[in-house]
This record gives structure tokens, C-alpha cells and sequence, in this order.
């Protein structure tokens, strides 16, 4: 389980489980001043959620439209450039392959000489094109790579409610991971000159949830 | 042969005959050669002429008068010396000259390096210096022993008295040997005779450039010196209205901020204060009329031009009229952009002015252009300015800048400043600092035979001028001809009856610089690649036509079959994979090459194997062949398949590697490189292996997908199927 | 104040905790052969290790390095005897050589972890460095051959 937690971007920001993060929110919280704005509003918002009782609706189509929406957010650059479908990270606007090939490495965190943290440091570097950094900046592991580039909402939508391709997780963790993941926050903190992705996270965390309440349907 | 080439030719005779020719032999005995002097007393070193001193300790140190950048010369020039000299080849070591006329190339007439030129310069020269110390060591061992030096030989650093078998050390000898007078003539070995010369050698920097103690311009560090970097213009013209330096100033270790006639320099007591200090200068610029250059439009206008009459750089029968009685025409246009030399260590001096000597360090391959440079900024006499010539982390061309810019540059910052200072670029400074190779129009039209044969060909050439302005422009430009424009178009060597070439000089305001392989860099791939489009319109295969064309030129002939031969042109190859073949003739070297390439579906195109072939006369070093080969290959690839610099409203577009990115190992392909054996004067190696890959890629690219690639750098969308 | 040792030499440095670990190592502590390329992680000239492992040192705070152990290209071996530089002078790889500490630095966390590396490693191990010369194909051929000496060595 620990090890799912290592992980990193958006995709992944969906697996990670909430008895981590659960211990884990507070110091992370503290950690990353940027996120921690966004981390207050998630919490306002799983909160209202509670509140609402757990009990889940089956509203396939709600399901489905909140999907789409959180969509949008996972296949954005900021999510999609770290789950590719191949087995080097993307870069930029366009996606296009991380200019040296670097390669995913069983943890998902480089090979040999090439590691993530060879270039990325804890934390983003100053300057347009500069690298990114974040303490757990990696790709998903080659046993579950929860592709986005190249997948249709439906596609990754199934790939993510999959046990077998999600690390066991339930949906309650889903939501928790793209909660309160540090990882995942950096793609509301992505540095210079990079875009944000098109719903902030309280919004994107809204639509997830509201998937979850309305049954968890996946789009077509 | 074109006028240009003719030309050069001439000028290289005439300038061989004045400097090289005759070795004025008393231009480099010891009393008039400032290397000379004995720097470590202990040691005992002893100057025999102005390229090699022999030590006491036996130590052997040949003065190199060419820059190291990569080329292997601080290996080959030692080879060439000491395959007469004769001493043991384990005590050779190198020491870079300082600039004086002794040290002048043999064609040029100043101390620099370039032209791929190094080695037929130096090729009799050196061998000569070595004789010439070898004949005074065995005159003094001779003299000892009161024997005629003729019943004495020499033999890896020890002269021996064949019937007796008396020996006696260079290191012995040296003091004798430099009373000694030197000879007037020096005979030299006949080729068949060579040890050295021609036989594969381990490099002698190789060591040091393994353990970190190979010592570059960027790794100088005098004492009391400050590090300085320059806000530079944003736009090529620009100059400094009015700044602000007050928050500059107040970053930790920032020591000044001064003006200089290229912009602002803040000077600090590292690299890093200083580059924090630059960005929080606050300048106003006076952009000036640079602000109008965009590649956009100029890619409009240069097109526009290609289509219209030029001046006549070479005219062969009546290509018009043979155009006209064509069974078939093709034209074509071809275009490359700017580009960046992007040598991996950036631009550097530090200088140590004081008011009557000034010293230098830096990685350059113009010593004298730069000294006189230096000088007249110092206020100084050249005597007056020492340069230390180190190593440098790449040349291209870029460090023999007809401007001397950034020796200049560093000049002035040193002059204002006050206190020894070393000027870094920043590899942003570096791509978009100018001095590019230019950007190129080529329009083509071809007239073939009913047989499919070419017998007309007009190509019109449209591109700034690198000589015009410099101090080479009353060598290099005739007639409004910049023989760099045209070399390669105009010196073709295939036999097409009917021929013209034409070119176009626009000017505007950037900077523009030979660029490995000057001219040949665009006119090797336009002409080779529209040649393919000849062959294909006439319908015969590439390889068999330019066999055809090149009937007349055995040795660019031999060059073609060998690449061909050992790429096994006209095999199978696995699915999806094609081959291209391209010739080149430049720096007087032959070169043919043939790439295997596919391209993936997203139009990625992947080159698996290179084969090149050479002729590049007598090798000296045949190793560092290869590794010229090698590297211009993959220096040409990323020119073929990823850089341009492009220019909007003055600006420069892109900054570091990931907007201008060079090719990487995984997509570097496999290189075998060939050389025809020769015992002719050695030619070119540096630059020759360019020219020829990026046709060969792009007709490979035509084998294998029907697409003609007319525009480099070849972009992926322009090839994807899917 | 950082304190971390340098091929072995523990060191003390003033220099601001953002500064990067390149100029610390270039202008405080003058060892000059990690060099300066690009400063974004780039081209892979300044690659050093941290406690073993490659880190482009352009962009790497010196505070990073607190306590760590940093080595660099002087600190491979002390007499040239690293299979990757036997390797290097035995194929003459380097041609300016300016690149060539940080493709060394790179290839020695590739040998250190790889005994055997097959090509494809050597790709994903080694295009993080840039090489203007065009080295890349005796890298590759010194890659091999310093992990045949290597073997050797062990074998003995």
C-alpha cells in the first residue's frame, strides 16, 4: 500500500489509499503551502459531503456527465503528461515525449542514472521550461500504469474503477487520493508558464465525487 | 571547378608557395620564437625550433598553433612531428602557442583554426620542425663523438652511433643541439617509410578528459578574478538607452554592474550571483531596426527571390536553351533556417587587463583577429596582449568569430570593471547570441533527356553573406560572389553539360557565421537531395546515376561505390525500412554516405545505420578520421531532423535545449565510417562528414514513405500516416 | 552553512541553500570538471552523484546535499583506473571532451547497477547527456567494454 502512495500524478492521484491519507493529509498539508488553499476546499467539500450521508444514488447519466467533467482535468498536461501510454513521461502543451526518452523503471520513478529526482527536485524551480519538482514526482509503476494519453473518458474511467488495475482501491480512496494528494495538487501548482488544468481542484474533486454519489457509472 | 573554387585554389597556391612552400627556416630557430623561452628552470627546456622543445628530464613538448577543439589536432600535429623527430612518442606532450607569426597558418596568414584546414596546413610543416630537431640532435651527438652525423641514426629519443652503438638522449643532447645551425634543407621521409603517420593512435587528451583535469576556457580561475555575465540586446542592433541596476546590485555578491558597448555586464563573485544580478537589471532598450526581421517573412521574401535572376556564380554551356529542349523539366525548392553552433561549453574569456599588458584565456580558434581585438580595446599593442589558447568545449566555427565578439565583449567588461574577469555565456546567451549559419533559399530547375539523363541544371541560391564585412571579404568575396554561398553548388562535380548557378546576398541584421561546414551545410543537402528527385523523374536509381554523373572524378567515384558496396545498396532490408545515398565533395575531401531510416506512423523518423566513405588524402591519424566522421554525422543529424532558430519581430525564438535539441543516444544510429587509402596531400576531415546526411536521410525518407522532404529540419508532421 | 563531503572530503559551504549544487562544487570549491552546459537539466554535463546517485547538479540545490555524500568526475577513481575510463582512453571516445565527466558520471550508475547492459539500457540510461561532438556510438562501445572489464576484474 505504501508503495501506491509513492506515487504520483493525477491518474494515480486517483488510486491512493484514504487510510494513508488519512494520516498523511495533515503533514502533507503543511508541506506544500500552495495546495494547502485547495486542500482546505477539499475538505469543505468531502465535509458537505459526510454530511449528506454516504448512501450512494444509481444516476447513471449524472454519473456519467460527472465523469466527463473530471475528465477534462485528468486529461489536461498537467495530468495526462505522467500517464502515458507508452513508457516515458510527456512533456509540454503538446504532450509531446520527455526529450531525453526517460523511461518509467518498475517504480515508476526512472532507471539507472535517469531517475525523476536526477532533474526534479522537491519542489517547482523558478523560470519558464524549469523542472518541475514535488517530493513524490514519478510516473505510475509498470504494474499499473493507468494510462490517460490515448484513452476515451470511458476507457479510463473503467481503467479506474479496476481493482485489478487500481491497486485494489475503493472508490472512497479514489476520492481521497484526488482529494488530498500532495502529487496531485502540484497540477494546481505546476510552476512557471505551465497551464492550469480547466476545473481547480475543489471542482474537479466535486465532479469525482459526484460520480461516486451517483453510482460511478462510466461514460461510453 | 567554379570561379569560387578556382579561386580559392588559386589564392591557396599563391598563399602556400609565399608562407608554406618554401619554410622560411629562420623564421623558426629558437632566438626569434617567444615559445622558447624556458618557463621551468628545473626541467631545463630547450627549444630546438618554434614547435618542439626537448626537456633535460627527456620530456618532448610540440607547440601546437591550432586550436584543440575536438578535431584530435593536439594528437595528430605531435604525430606529424615526431615521425621525424623520432623520439619516444610516451614523452610527447602538447603546449598551445601563443600568437606570434611563427604560428600563422600556411594558408591563411593568421593564427587560427578552421576551414577544416589544420592538417593541409600543417601536414609538411611539422614533419619539417621534427627533421629539422632531429638532424641538430644528431649534429650534436655527431659533434661529441666527433663522427660524421651520417653513421648516425636516430631512434625513439636516442641518437645511436650505428658501428659502435654509442647512444646518447634527446634530453642529453638538447642544450648542444640548440647551438647548432640549422639545416636548409630538410628531406623528409617518403610515405611508404612512415611509423607514425597513418597508423591509428590513442589521443593524448584522452586521459584528462576522462578524470575531470582537462582544462577549458570555463575552468580558469586567476587570482583576485570576478565572473561576469551581460544583459545583451533582445533584438541584434539593439543598444542600452538608460538602465537601472540598484536591485541588481543588491543581490548577495553582486560586486559591479557596468556598462559595455553590447549591453550591461553584472559582475559578481561567482557565476551564479552574477546571473541572478542580470535578471533583475532593469533596462530600457533602443531596439533599432532589427525589430523588423522575422523568419516568417523572410521565408516569403527569400522564395519570391529563388525565382529570379541572381548574380552568376558559375555558368556552364546554355542551360536555358537546354532547359527549353527538355523531354522533361523538374523544379524544386529547398529551404534550411538559422542555426546555432551550440558547442557544449559556452562562450567564455576571462581577461586580466592591467595598463600596459593585458592576458587572456580562452578557448578560441582566431588567436590573432582576437588579440588585435583585445588590443585595440586595452588601448594596447598586440604585443602587449598574451593569449592563452586552452581547450575548447567545442568549436564549429563559432570561436573564430571574424567580429571577435566575445573576446571584445570581455575585454570591455574588464576595462570597466577594473579587476580580472572571466564573461560566461549562458547557454541562452549562446542560441540566442547571433552568429548563425545562415538561413538559405535554394531554387532548382533540371532539364532531362528522353533516356532520363540530366542535361540541364540552373540553381539559384538566396542567403545572407558570411564574408562580405569581415576581414576576409576581399579574400573570400569576388564579383559580389561570397564563395562560402556557392561552395558545394558551384563546384559540383557531376558532369551535367548545361549548368548555372545564381546567387542572392540579402542582408539584414543578424549575424551570421560559418557553421561546421559553412556553405556545404545547405548546398550538400539541396543538391543532393533535388538530385534524387532527377533520378527519380528520370526514373533511374540513385546510386546508378550519380555512378553515371561522376564518370570523370575516379576518386568521388571510388568513394560512392565503397559506401555502397559496404551498405549493401540494393539489398533487402526489413519492412518499413529504406535507404538514401548522397555525395559530397568539400574541404577538398570526398565523402559519399548511405542511411538506412524508417519512419513510425506519428512521422517520427528513426536512422538506424550510417555508412560513410572518405577520401580525405594521407591520413594522419586514421582513428580520428573515423571520429570526425562519426561526429559530423550526428552533428548533421540534428541539424537534419531538430533545430532552427526562427526570429519574430527581432526576437529570438527559442533558448536552450529543449526548444533547439540535439540528437540524444537512443536516437543516435549505428556509424561504420570507410576510408579510401591515399597518399595524396592530406584534405579536410572536420567538416566533410555534414554534408551528406541530411540527404541521405531525406531521400532514404523518400524510399521509404514516397515523401520528398524539401525543408529541414524534417518535422514529423509533415511525414505521419497515421 | 551546508556541510557534505566531496569525494570523500567533508566540506563546509556559505553558499545560499538554493544555489546550485554546480556552482558550489565550480566556484567555492573549485573542481572544475563538472561543467556547465545548459542550467536546466538539460544536457547532463553537470552530473554528479548524491549518495551514489546521478543528479544533474545545475538545478540541484546545494541543499540537497546537506549531509549527503557528493562525488564527482575527480572522485571516480584516483588514477584513471574506473573501467569506464580504461574503457574511454582505450576507444578514444571523447573528442572536445567537454561533455564527457557528466556522460561518465551518468554511465557509472548504469555499470553500478547493470553488470551486462544491452544497448537498449545504454539508451535509457545515457540520453540524458548531450555530446555536440557526436560521440554517442563510442560511448556506447565504451559502455560495453568497461563492463567486460569489469566481469574481468571480478572474474579474478
Amino acid at each position: 500500500m505504501t508503495e501506491g502512495f509513492a506515487k504520483k500524478s493525477p491518474t494515480q492521484i486517483a488510486l491512493v489509499v484514504l487510510a494513508i491519507l488519512t494520516v498523511c493529509l495533515p503533514a502533507l498539508a503543511q508541506q506544500q503551502a500552495a495546495p494547502a488553499t485547495a486542500s482546505n476546499s477539499v475538505r469543505a467539500v468531502l465535509a458537505a459531503s459526510a454530511t449528506a450521508g454516504s448512501g450512494y444514488k444509481s444516476d447513471a447519466a449524472a454519473a456519467q456527465a460527472a465523469f466527463n467533467r473530471a475528465w477534462t482535468v485528468f486529461n489536461s498536461p498537467r495530468c495526462r503528461n505522467c500517464h502515458p501510454s507508452g513508457d516515458a513521461p510527456l512533456q509540454g502543451e503538446d504532450s509531446h515525449v520527455h526529450i531525453q526518452d526517460v523511461k518509467r523503471g518498475a517504480d515508476g520513478r526512472g532507471v539507472y542514472g535517469m531517475r525523476c529526482n536526477t532533474c526534479h527536485q522537491v519542489a517547482n524551480l523558478p523560470g519558464a521550461n524549469m523542472p518541475p519538482g514535488n517530493p513524490k514526482w514519478s510516473l505510475p509503476p509498470a504494474h499499473m500504469k493507468m494510462v490517460i494519453q490515448g484513452e476515451t473518458a470511458g476507457e479510463f474511467c473503467r481503467q479506474l474503477k479496476d481493482p485489478a488495475k487500481n491497486g485494489q482501491r475503493t472508490l472512497a480512496q479514489i476520492i481521497e487520493h484526488v482529494s488530498s494528494d500532495d502529487l496531485v495538487g502540484w497540477g494546481w501548482n505546476p510552476g512557471d508558464g505551465r497551464t492550469l488544468p480547466p476545473l481547480d481542484r475543489p471542482e474537479f474533486v466535486a465532479a469525482m465525487k459526484a460520480w461516486v454519489d451517483n453510482g460511478a457509472a462510466c461514460p461510453q | 571547378m567554379s570561379a569560387a573554387t578556382e579561386m580559392k585554389r588559386r589564392e591557396f597556391l599563391k598563399a602556400g608557395a609565399a608562407l608554406g612552400g618554401g619554410l622560411l627556416i629562420s623564421l623558426y630557430i629558437p632566438e626569434f620564437v617567444p615559445a622558447a623561452r624556458a618557463a621551468d628552470p628545473a626541467a631545463k627546456p630547450v627549444a630546438l625550433n618554434a614547435f618542439v622543445r626537448i626537456g633535460t628530464d627527456e620530456s618532448v613538448t610540440v607547440i601546437s598553433n591550432h586550436s584543440e577543439m575536438g578535431q584530435g589536432i593536439y594528437t595528430s600535429l605531435p604525430m606529424l612531428l615526431n615521425e621525424e623527430l623520432e623520439a619516444d612518442w610516451a614523452r610527447i606532450r602538447v603546449e598551445s602557442a601563443p600568437v606570434d607569426a611563427v604560428y600563422n597558418h600556411t594558408v591563411f596568414g593568421i593564427m587560427m583554426t578552421g576551414g577544416s584546414t589544420t592538417t593541409n596546413s600543417e601536414y609538411d610543416r611539422f614533419r619539417k620542425m621534427g627533421a629539422m630537431a632531429r638532424i641538430m640532435l644528431v649534429g650534436a651527438a655527431a659533434q661529441s663523438w666527433s663522427v660524421d652525423p651520417q653513421t648516425c641514426r636516430a631512434e625513439k629519443g636516442f641518437v645511436i652511433h650505428t658501428s659502435t652503438g654509442r647512444r646518447a638522449s634527446y634530453g642529453s643532447l638538447a642544450e648542444a643541439a640548440s647551438k647548432i645551425t640549422p639545416p636548409k634543407d630538410i628531406p623528409l621521409k617518403d610515405p611508404k617509410d612512415f611509423t607514425l603517420v597513418g597508423k591509428p593512435m590513442h589521443r593524448l587528451d584522452t586521459p584528462s578528459k576522462t578524470n575531470g583535469t582537462a582544462q577549458f576556457g570555463l575552468d580558469v580561475y586567476i587570482p583576485g578574478m570576478l565572473t561576469a555575465v551581460v544583459a545583451r540586446a533582445p533584438v541584434f542592433g539593439g543598444k542600452v538607452v538608460s538602465f537601472n541596476a540598484d536591485k541588481a546590485k543588491a543581490v548577495p555578491g553582486v560586486v559591479n554592474v557596468v556598462q559595455v558597448p553590447s549591453g550591461v555586464a553584472v559582475i559578481a563573485k561567482g557565476f551564479w550571483p552574477a546571473k541572478l544580478g542580470r535578471e533583475k537589471l532593469e533596462i530600457t532598450w533602443d531596439e533599432g531596426p532589427g525589430t523588423a526581421v522575422s523568419t516568417a517573412d523572410m521565408r516569403e521574401k527569400f522564395s519570391a527571390l529563388s525565382k529570379t535572376p541572381g548574380l552568376v556564380a558559375r555558368k556552364v554551356g546554355d542551360p536555358a536553351t537546354a532547359l527549353a529542349g527538355s523531354a522533361k523539366t523538374i523544379t524544386a525548392e529547398y529551404e534550411v533556417p538559422y542555426l546555432a553552433h551550440c558547442m557544449m561549453e559556452p562562450l567564455n574569456t576571462v581577461v586580466d587587463l592591467h595598463e600596459d599588458r593585458c592576458e587572456i584565456w580562452s578557448g578560441t580558434q582566431f588567436q590573432t583577429g582576437d588579440r588585435a581585438a583585445a588590443a585595440k580595446v586595452a588601448g594596447l599593442k598586440p604585443e602587449q596582449v598574451k593569449i592563452h589558447t586552452t581547450l575548447l568545449g567545442g568549436g564549429f566555427g563559432r570561436r573564430a568569430n571574424p567580429a571577435s565578439d566575445f573576446v571584445t565583449e570581455a575585454t570591455e567588461v574588464a576595462k570597466a570593471a577594473k579587476a580580472p574577469v572571466k564573461v560566461v555565456w549562458t547557454r541562452e546567451d549562446d542560441i540566442r547570441g547571433g552568429w548563425y549559419r545562415p538561413m538559405w533559399y535554394d531554387h532548382f530547375a533540371a532539364g532531362l533527356d528522353a533516356s532520363g539523363n540530366p542535361v540541364a541544371w540552373t540553381h539559384t541560391i538566396v542567403g545572407q553573406s558570411i564574408m562580405t564585412g569581415t576581414m576576409f571579404e576581399s579574400f573570400g568575396v569576388k564579383n559580389g560572389i561570397d564563395s562560402t554561398s556557392v561552395e558545394g553548388a558551384a563546384d559540383i562535380l557531376y558532369g551535367i553539360p548545361n549548368l548555372q548557378v545564381d546567387l542572392h546576398s540579402p542582408k539584414n541584421e543578424v549575424p551570421v557565421q560559418w557553421w561546421r561546414s559553412v556553405g556545404h551545410s545547405h548546398t550538400g543537402f539541396s543538391v543532393e537531395a533535388f538530385l534524387n528527385e532527377v533520378a527519380h523523374a528520370g526514373g533511374k536509381d540513385p546510386y546508378q546515376l550519380r555512378r553515371t554523373l561522376l564518370a570523370g572524378q575516379p576518386r568521388m567515384l571510388a568513394v560512392l561505390d565503397l559506401a555502397a558496396q559496404k551498405a549493401n545498396w540494393g539489398s533487402a532490408l526489413p519492412a518499413g525500412r529504406a535507404r538514401g545515398i548522397a555525395t559530397h565533395f568539400s574541404f577538398d575531401s570526398y565523402v559519399a554516405q548511405v542511411a538506412e531510416v524508417s519512419v513510425e506512423k506519428d512521422g517520427t523518423v528513426r536512422v538506424h545505420r550510417v555508412v560513410a566513405a572518405v577520401d580525405c588524402g594521407q591520413t594522419v591519424n586514421p582513428d580520428t578520421v573515423k571520429a570526425q566522421l562519426e561526429g559530423g554525422i550526428i552533428f548533421g543529424l540534428t541539424a537534419a531532423l531538430k533545430t532552427e532558430i526562427t526570429l519574430d519581430r527581432g526576437r529570438v525564438q527559442q533558448r536552450n535545449f529543449h526548444d533547439y535539441p540535439m540528437l540524444r543516444m537512443f536516437e543516435s544510429p549505428a556509424i561504420e565510417v570507410y576510408i579510401v587509402p591515399s597518399t595524396e596531400h592530406p584534405t579536410g576531415v572536420g567538416e566533410p562528414g555534414v554534408p551528406p546526411v541530411a540527404p541521405a536521410v531525406a531521400n532514404a525518407i523518400f524510399a521509404a514513405t514516397g515523401k520528398r522532404v524539401r525543408r529541414l529540419p524534417i518535422k514529423a508532421e509533415d511525414l505521419r500516416s497515421a | 552553512m551546508i556541510s557534505f563531503t566531496v569525494n570523500g572530503k567533508p566540506v563546509t559551504v556559505e553558499d545560499p541553500p538554493s544555489t546550485p549544487l554546480l556552482w558550489v562544487i565550480r566556484d567555492s570549491l573549485n573542481l572544475t570538471g563538472t561543467k556547465y552546459g545548459c542550467g536546466m537539466a538539460l544536457c547532463g554535463a553537470c552530473t554528479v552523484h548524491i549518495d551514489g546517485q546521478a543528479v544533474r547538479s545545475c538545478v540541484a540545490p546545494v541543499s540537497r546535499a546537506e549531509g549527503k555524500k557528493v562525488t564527482t568526475i575527480e572522485g571516480i577513481s584516483p588514477d584513471l583506473t574506473h573501467p569506464l575510463q580504461q574503457a574511454w582512453i582505450e576507444i578514444d571516445v571523447p573528442q572536445c571532451g567537454y561533455c564527457q565527466s557528466g556522460q561518465i558520471m551518468s554511465a557509472a550508475v548504469l555499470l553500478a547497477e547493470n553488470s551486462a547492459p544491452t544497448d537498449k539500457d545504454i539508451d535509457e540510461a545515457m540520453s540524458g547527456n548531450i555530446c555536440r561532438c557526436g560521440t554517442y556510438p563510442r560511448i556506447r562501445r565504451a559502455i560495453h567494454r568497461a563492463a567486460e572489464i569489469k566481469t574481468q576484474r571480478g572474474a579474478k
